[in-house]
């Protein structure tokens, strides 16, 4: 009895020590574990792989359940603009801690430019779009190696129109994770 | 009135340089590819030269022997430049067909400057002998005579070799008749890395994909190109051979890798590089080596070009709030500002002979070509837009092809240096962009 009591204490301190890290996020490796338990229960097993949401059969990850905003993936911009809107920001920092939680998970941002002005020039404003978003990231605790920033430019326009409503669906970065 | 075959004239010469333009113009019209499948891009002259030297182009003896001849590739190449007017030949009996047959009085009263006449034979091998004449009817005089043994297979590159030779010997510069272009061809969702000729035939396609291709540029020695796919959903800098076809990726870093450019000697290039942060210029060998950054900064510098001589760069750059074109002498590493008229001024391209760029201006938002003289300072903007991009210079520095747009598609255009000459490329059904002038071939 003493022994299983004991065991119990033991228990009840680990997780104690692994949850409040979780909150404060000064050490990835615990919040990790601690955040891939309490994923697991939602979506059935998501250990190292479940993380990419494909492999987590008929449960719904949270990256693509509507009502979640991680399903939320992308952020507009003004024009001539790099500064991520206020009303992005909450979907910016769900993301953020996602990547927290789940340090294999891996993210790539994609950003884009409307099609007004140089290719190459474009390439590096789509560039600058996406940075800002990954610093955001950074700072909120998702680490360097999980995000790649590229740009698409203006070759990818989601929309094709040569208006002001088109330009302005595509100045945009698209979050994408590995293996969706 | 002075002729305008006299080259050693340099009254006459800067007045054919001024027509010179008009015909390099015409010349990037006609990108007509070859396959019926493919779209044809059409050739529509939207302003000439003022003054265009009268030539005519006789028949070439025994020509009619084949279904391809040589003279009329000629005319219509010296026609396209606008630099010509084409004298009529028909009526004059005998056909000269030697520049000793050519009777000065008969060409003088149909009001030609210029007279060509050649002549065509088989020979027992297979191939033939092809012999052409530049005769000056105002001087009395041959200018130039030359023969080629050549193959069925080389009709149209002997015709545009003979127009380079015609051009050089009445305008003082190089002919770009034997150059090359490469393009971007876009139908439906395939995008397509084209090279053709320059006046539009025979175009090759060197790769395709289901993703953007962009930034097309050639090696100084015409073997290969440069350009950046998105095939592995990014920007990467793939390099690859025209001679065998062989392709590799040569800047494949985390993050975006676009914007390559060759040093004048080929031996190095500068690429864009976000891999360290932002977008910044970095120096590598052809191979993907010995990747160095040459410029630092917290802003954006990309479109890197490098100057004639090899010692500088011209960049875009956003360092001053907006984005500009700067140069940096790469000994030095010293940074100047070369454009402060408006608030976007972009994809800077070194003219050939070092003495300034053309770029892409945007005024009112419309997006404009103009030039920029280093020596003056003064900016002079060449077309009108309003979506006017991706400019490329001819190699003799006379003609600037670049991209619009006309319908919703993107079209072809050319203008000269000068401004004078303005030409479209259509291709119906097909959206072409990303023009890339080729060298001048080494002969």
């Amino acid at each position: 009895m003493r022994n299983l009591l004991f065991v119990a204490l033991i228990a009840t301190a680990l997780v104690g020590c692994s949850t409040t890290p979780t909150t404060e996020a000064p050490v990835v490796d615990k919040s990790g574990a601690a955040a891939a338990g309490a994923a697991g229960a939602q979506t059935s097993g998501a250990g190292a792989g479940g993380v990419s949401g494909s492999a987590t059969g008929s449960a719904m990850s949270p990256l693509h359940d509507p009502n979640n905003i991680l399903s939320k993936r992308s952020v507009y911009f003004d024009f001539d603009s790099f500064v991520v809107k206020d009303e992005y920001k909450p979907l910016v920092e769900a993301h953020a801690r996602w990547l927290q939680a789940h340090p294999d998970a891996r993210m790539t941002i994609q950003g884009n430019t409307d099609e007004r002005g140089s290719h190459e020039y474009n390439i590096a404003l789509g560039q600058k779009r996406a940075d800002a978003v990954k610093r955001m990231m950074v700072l909120l605790g998702a680490r360097d190696d999980q995000i790649e920033t590229v740009s698409f430019g203006k070759e990818k326009p989601k929309n094709p129109g040569h208006d002001e409503a088109a330009w302005a669906e595509n100045r945009r970065d698209d979050i994408v994770y590995a293996g969706e | 009135m002075p002729s305008p075959l006299h080259t050693a004239t340099p009254g006459f010469r800067n007045s054919m340089i001024r027509s010179l333009g008009r015909w390099l113009a015409v010349c990037l019209l006609a990108l007509v590819p070859l396959s019926a499948a493919r779209a044809q891009l059409t050739i529509e002259i939207v302003g000439g030269a003022a003054t265009m030297i009268p030539i005519a182009i006789v028949p070439f003896d025994a020509e009619a022997t084949w279904p391809l001849g040589i003279s009329g590739i000629v005319g219509a190449d010296l026609s396209r430049s606008g630099l010509f007017r084409l004298v009529n030949t028909d009526g004059i009996v005998p056909r000269p067909a030697r520049a000793e047959d050519v009777q000065p009085a008969v060409w003088r009263a149909r009001n030609a400057d210029a007279v060509v006449v050649g002549s065509m034979r088989p020979l027992p091998d297979g191939r033939v002998d092809v012999r052409f004449a530049l005769v000056d009817v105002v001087k009395q005089t041959t200018l130039v005579s030359m023969a080629f043994t050549v193959t069925q297979a080389q009709f149209r590159a002997t015709a545009h070799k003979i127009a380079d030779v015609i051009y050089e010997k009445l305008t003082g510069d190089p002919g770009v008749f034997s150059t090359r272009i490469a393009y971007i061809a876009k139908q439906g969702p395939r995008y397509q890395l084209m090279v053709a000729d320059a006046d539009g035939f025979n175009p090759q396609t060197i790769v395709s994909s289901n993703e953007p291709l962009l930034s097309p540029r050639w090696s100084p020695d015409g073997t290969q190109l440069a350009y950046v796919s998105f095939e592995s959903r990014k920007p990467v800098v793939y390099l690859q051979s025209l001679t065998t076809g062989q392709r590799r990726a040569v800047a494949n870093f985390r993050g975006s890798n676009s914007s390559p450019a060759w040093s004048p000697d080929g031996r190095k290039m500068v690429v864009t590089l976000s891999k360290d942060g932002g977008s910044q210029v970095f120096l590598m060998n052809p191979d993907g080596s010995g990747v160095t950054r040459v410029l630092t900064s917290q802003s954006i510098d990309t479109e890197a070009m490098f100057t004639p001589d090899g010692q500088s760069l011209v960049f875009t750059s956003d360092r001053g709030g907006t984005p500009q074109i700067y140069r940096a002498d790469l000994l030095t590493r010293q940074v100047e500002r070369l454009t402060f008229d408006g608030n976007y001024n972009v994809s800077p391209r070194p003219f050939p002979d070092g003495k300034g760029i053309v770029f892409v201006h945007r005024e009112n938002g419309r997006f404009e070509i103009a030039t920029l003289d280093f020596a003056t300072r003064q900016m002079q903007v060449l077309t009108s837009g309003p979506a006017d991009e991706s400019p490329s210079i001819a190699p003799n520095g006379k003609m600037i092809i670049y991209a619009n747009e006309a319908g919703g598609r993107g079209t072809l255009a050319a203008v000269s240096s000068d401004g004078r000459v303005k030409q479209r490329l259509v291709a119906p059904a097909t959206d072409v962009r990303e023009p890339a002038w080729g060298p001048l071939p080494r002969s």
